[in-house]
């Protein structure tokens, strides 16, 4: 157990925390968008997966960072926009086509790799380029937290900034409030003249963006280059970790960050020769204990509504 | 200052009949009439939600075309449906300004948002705390809010439908307030109701609609509740109904001081009681609304019951499950078919077979006996006249008629002592009803004790044996006999115009 | 019957068009890729059909895709998106292995065990998130797919942990006994008597959904529960039971799989067969009957996919797209609503 407690407080292990906690934590946010107006996008898997590869691919053959990036954006796009074309146009259960687009991605992206490099296992041929690491002047000075905050890889830094930005979109842009009352009550949306599909579209593709920002980092972040099998399922635990976040940016961070430690606890308990399949486990337990609890709480708030409008009245 | 709105439809669908309707400007216009009556299709037809066959609506002098409801609100119209169309987890302020929010930009400015509430708040002189939370208000604030979306978008006419339905009598009379108000800055309002006395406490005018037409618009200072309830309920199709009187059986079913609170905890039935008996058809005759729906609900097993009891042949079912009922004997033909009614997806003989589950003819041993099965529904169509070319169809081809037959020869076709018909020819061509008054009569013969609903009061009145008038959630009257009362005197029980006094009403508990 | 009514020929006409637009897709797709396109189709399309055992392998394929489609199937009937059937597949599976290197038994007893059991086991998971969203309103889809993480790795430990065989060299576990597996019934392919298995399981399956008590309220609860409750049908009843049901038949697959094609266990990550499933579920409608050809199907092309793989430069995973397109296109219920206006209207004019 002590041996345990100094690898926690190890700050090297506080930083990959932070590491393992971004491409979920982009995810999730991209759940959250999409859930608020409505639109659930069960595809983030399928997204992280194409993006991760376009960006890879893209990066390498133009050797350009940038150009990586916009790769990285249109794969995930193409499932996003394939997701809202069969969803919100040909009205294919959404939750069908999400699974349906999860599989596709997952074959096709092998299949796109070997066709465009003959390799069906990786991009290795390739030299793919990642994101530079950022320094913070001062900060990585501090002791300790320096090193923990410090030199994260630029798209942390993005992802984490992002939690602001989604909140920001939701509750402090009319977008975001068209978006939520979608959600919430199309039926409301429409007296007043909004256009719900239209919006349900919108939510779809800032989802889709999200998401292919969190494939990109899988593949241009931390690693350099695309593997099969390398999203294996962050895409249903940010579900998850929306889920558990209620839908709202801030604690959603939470749980992402909570599943996060999970993940990079089983990197450490696997030297302590703790099975790391128990490790592995815990973070998809704690959901659905977290999914019981929140609904608990919110029928139990409901009946205290209730009675505080029966004693009104 | 006058200005006519004019509403020209002839032949608007069959809802509206070549109906004139128009309104002053700066006065409450009531708007009434029976369920089905045309009302609620007109206002759709003003807000944009329906488009009329034919005719024009004129405003303030010009002609509009109203495509939808954002160019009714553009005109300066707005409507205050029954159920409300209100974000729960977002503000008053949020609400209100929701589709128009002020401010040029895509960011919203929270205080800009409050201010705007706060500026329309106060020119209403409506006392409501912006920052507060849908969730957290009362069904009248609810309301108010509602309002207020609709003034901030400029509307000088509001349309309130039923508003006072789901209201206390606090929250009327603070409604009613306002109204006036608004009336005194100069707006318009029509005020869709049922509730004759309001209608003569804040009203000006009062247009009556009856089947599809306008019969008559006077000054509400004009008229009696009498004379009102009269052209509400005139005669509409003639039922004649050969029926031969049989004496009243045994005591098939008590309620006993039964209450229900709804969803939205509003207390839909408060202490009511009567008896049914075998061999009779006891009619529940009311405006829609007033309760009944939750009384068969309740005595079906499908609404859970606040306090009180109910004994179906000596047996309490306060919570017996659907099934223990329907095995005691009852059988229920539903208010709402196309909800609850039948399974869409499904073939008639499904639909046909699904309370049946129990018969031992068509099931043996928790198999189906299909060939037993084919021929007992085939044999159900043709009794029933269904139109249909075989079992296998499935039921949503079917028109709504039929639909309606396949329901009733399901619950008819099971020899049950308690029959609840809600509403059981609502919509469908007269000869299927002649049809379905005809199997009615016969069960009723066998000895079977049937509890009907209708919104047409000359079927209720020619069908019943009896009849007890509803209104508010209680019992208001009781007749013996059918024949006795007229469709003139039952409406205004219904209306509550008038009341039994208590020991006339306690006889339905005989 | 002797007239096909419109809704089934609009339906038809719907699901060719849907099938014929994914073949197209495969066809363009191999155009573009390969330098044999005309080699590649080949093999995709007959490839299977070249000797005896490579059209076993599609029969093989094709049983567990049947034990996965009728399993979901049965649940979406029900109206829920219980996605558990996936981590059914995969502990069922290993709780057979474990049972039988555990438990010695003769021939036919303990292969026959170990399938009851595995089945007792995905009926116990699939069940769970009924439950959690009866009692708390937890979402069946997310708590499903949570659980199939925790059932496989709670799973794995014991088999990479307990059961490993120190000797082999990828992760598995010890050789299963030869008592329990399940024979081979055609020489010259791998087909075994799950075969047999599947097409009882199949009948049962088709006689409980058409011609029982249970069946027929799964069906009318699964179209239309206010409905269900109101003709007195014990709603949460027949959810759960029929989750239950389910669960066990995708946990007697995922143990027929494993007895039947594998002398160990060697499952490091969900196969995916729950997905599959669903694959399967669409294309027969949810119905039974249907299973079979729509598990033969979707196990030819797989087949032949690998086939062609195999002979030429196409990769097998492009079937992969073939089949996300062809769900999606067969669930569409929008799909090519304008043509059945069109139809509609036509029709009704011709009556007069």
């Amino acid at each position: 157990m002590d041996n345990l407690i100094t690898y926690l407080i190890d700050s090297q292990f506080l930083y990959s925390v932070f590491r393992v906690t971004t491409p979920l934590l982009f995810a999730a946010l991209a759940s959250v968008v999409a859930e608020n107006a409505g639109a659930s996008n069960i595809a983030l898997e399928g997204i992280m997966i194409f993006a991760a590869l376009f960006g890879a691919i893209g990066s390498g053959i133009s050797n350009s960072l940038i150009i990586g990036l916009l790769c990285a954006i249109s794969g995930g796009l193409i499932i996003s926009l394939l997701l809202s074309y069969f969803g919100l146009y040909l009205k294919t259960d959404i939750i069908l086509s999400g699974i349906a687009l999860n599989t596709l991605a997952s074959g096709g992206s092998v299949f796109l790799l070997y066709v465009l490099l003959n390799d069906k296992g990786s991009t290795q041929a390739l030299q793919c380029l990642t994101f530079p690491v950022v320094t913070i002047p001062l900060i990585n000075k501090i002791p300790f937290l320096g090193e923990v905050l410090s030199g994260q890889n630029l798209l942390t830094y993005i992802a984490f900034f992002m939690v602001w930005v989604v909140f920001f979109l939701l509750y402090r842009t009319k977008i975001g409030k068209h978006l939520r009352c979608v959600g919430e009550n199309p039926e409301a949306a429409e007296s007043v003249g909004l256009n719900v599909r239209k919006l349900k579209l919108t939510a779809l593709m800032i989802s889709g963006l999200l998401a292919s920002l969190g494939g990109a980092f899988l593949s241009m972040g931390y690693m350099a280059g695309f593997s099969r099998g390398m999203v294996s399922g962050r895409g249903f635990i940010a579900l998850a970790a929306a889920a558990m976040g209620m839908l709202s940016p801030v604690p959603t961070m939470i749980a992402s960050i909570i599943f996060g430690f999970a993940d990079a606890v089983s990197n450490i308990l696997a030297a302590l020769r703790i099975p790391d399949e128990l490790v592995k486990l815990i973070p998809y337990l704690v959901t659905i204990v977290g999914l019981i609890v929140f609904s608990q709480i919110r029928s139990f708030s409901e009946k205290k509504r209730r009675k505080k409008i029966l004693s009104k009245t | 200052m006058m200005n006519k709105i004019n509403k020209i439809y002839p032949n608007g669908v069959v809802a509206n009949k070549d109906v004139d309707f128009s309104v002053r400007r700066g006065e409450i216009h009531a708007l009434v009439g029976e369920n089905g009556a045309g009302k609620s299709t007109l206002m759709k037809i003003l807000f944009g939600i329906e488009k009329p066959t034919e005719g024009s609506i004129y405003y303030k002098g010009k002609k509009l075309i109203i495509n939808s409801p954002l160019d009714a609100i553009n005109y300066g119209f707005g409507m205050v449906h029954q159920h409300f169309m209100l974000v729960e987890s977002m503000s008053v302020s949020e609400n209100i300004v929701l589709g128009s929010e002020p401010g040029s930009s895509w960011k919203i400015n929270s205080n800009i948002q409050d201010e705007e509430a706060k500026k329309i708040i106060e020119k209403y002189n409506f006392k409501i705390n912006v920052k507060a939370k849908i969730s957290d208000l009362s069904i009248g604030l609810r309301q108010k809010v509602e309002i207020l979306k609709a003034l901030y978008k400029g509307a000088e006419v509001l349309i309130l439908d039923e508003p006072t339905a789901v209201l206390t009598p606090q929250e009327t009379v603070e409604l009613f307030e306002q109204l006036k108000a608004l009336k005194a800055q100069g707006h318009t309002i029509i005020f869709i109701s049922h509730k004759l006395n309001e209608i003569k406490e804040i009203c000006d005018r009062i247009s009556i609609m009856r089947n599809g037409t306008l019969v008559g618009v006077y000054d509400v200072n004009a008229v009696t509740k009498d004379e009102i309830s009269d052209l509400m309920v005139g005669k509409s199709v003639n039922w004649e109904v050969l029926k031969t009187p049989t004496k009243k059986g045994k005591v098939l079913l008590k309620v006993k001081n039964l209450t229900v609170i709804n969803e939205a905890n509003f207390p839909c039935l408060k202490h009511v009681s009567f008896n049914l008996h075998s061999s009779t058809i006891l009619g529940i005759v009311g405006v829609e609304g007033n309760g009944q729906k939750e009384l068969v609900d309740s005595i079906a097993g499908l609404t859970k019951i606040e306090s009180g009891e109910i004994i179906l042949k000596d047996k309490k079912i306060n919570t017996s499950s659907v099934e223990k009922i329907r095995e005691l004997g009852l059988s229920h033909i539903p208010g709402d078919r196309m909800v609850r009614g039948i399974a869409n997806e499904s073939t008639i003989e499904e639909n046909l077979l699904a309370t049946h589950t129990k018969d031992e003819r068509l099931f043996h041993k928790g198999f189906l006996k299909t060939k037993e099965i084919r021929k007992w529904s085939e044999e159900l169509i043709s009794e029933f006249q269904i139109k249909a070319s075989s079992p296998k169809v499935p039921i949503k081809m079917l028109s709504g008629g039929n639909i309606q037959k396949v329901i009733v020869a399901r619950e008819f076709s099971k020899n049950s002592d308690c029959i609840i018909a809600n509403q059981p020819t609502r919509g469908i061509d007269i000869g299927a009803a002649k049809f379905i008054h005809l199997k009615l009569i016969e069960l009723r013969d066998k000895g079977a004790g049937v509890l009907l609903l209708s919104a047409d009061l000359s079927e209720i009145k020619s069908m019943s044996d009896s009849l007890l008038v509803i209104f508010n959630g209680q019992f208001v009257a009781y007749f013996e006999d059918a024949n006795k009362v007229t469709e003139e005197q039952l409406g205004k029980f219904m209306l509550g115009v008038e009341k039994q006094d208590e020991k006339e009403i306690k006889r339905c508990e005989a | 019957m002797k007239k096909i009514n419109f809704e089934t020929k609009f339906e038809i006409i719907r699901f060719s068009v849907a099938i014929l637009i994914a073949l197209a897709l495969s066809f363009i797709i191999i155009l573009l890729v390969s330098d044999m396109p005309f080699l590649a189709l080949k093999k995709l399309f007959l490839g299977p059909l070249e000797n005896l055992r490579r059209f076993g392998n599609v029969i093989e394929l094709a049983i567990t895709l049947s034990f996965a489609g009728l399993s979901i199937a049965i649940i979406f009937s029900a109206n829920q998106f219980n996605l558990a059937p996936e981590g059914a597949f995969y502990a069922s599976g290993a709780i057979s292995a474990m049972f039988v290197l555990t438990f010695p038994l003769p021939k036919i007893i303990s292969p026959f065990l170990a399938i009851i059991i595995g089945g007792l086991i995905g009926a116990i998971i699939c069940v769970i998130p009924a439950l959690l969203k009866k009692k708390w309103g937890a979402s069946e889809l997310v708590s499903s797919l949570m659980l199939n993480f925790i059932v496989m790795y709670l799973a794995k430990y014991f088999i990479n942990n307990k059961f490993k065989d120190p000797t082999c060299g990828y992760n598995a576990t010890y050789i299963l006994p030869d008592s329990s597996r399940l024979i081979n019934i055609i020489p010259g392919t791998r087909i075994h008597f799950g075969l047999i298995i599947v097409v009882f399981t199949i009948f049962v399956c088709v006689v409980f959904m058409q011609k029982t008590k249970w069946g027929f309220q799964l069906l009318q609860t699964g179209r239309n529960v206010e409905f269900a409750k109101y003709v007195g049908i014990n709603t949460s009843a027949i959810i759960i039971m029929s989750q239950a049901i389910g669960g066990f038949i995708a946990g007697m697959g995922g143990s027929i799989e494993t007895l039947g094609m594998y002398n160990r266990f060697q499952w490091q990550s969900l196969p995916g067969y729950g997905f599959d499933g669903v694959i399967v579920a669409i294309l027969a409608k949810n119905k039974p009957k249907y299973v079979p050809l729509a598990a033969f199907f979707l196990a030819y092309i797989r087949i032949g996919a690998d086939k062609m793989a195999t002979s030429t430069d196409v990769t097998s995973e492009m079937i992969a797209i073939i089949q996300g397109v062809i769900i999606m296109l067969v669930a569409a219920t929008s799909f090519l609503s304008n043509t059945r206006q069109k139809m509609l209207i036509k029709k009704v004019r011709n009556n007069g």
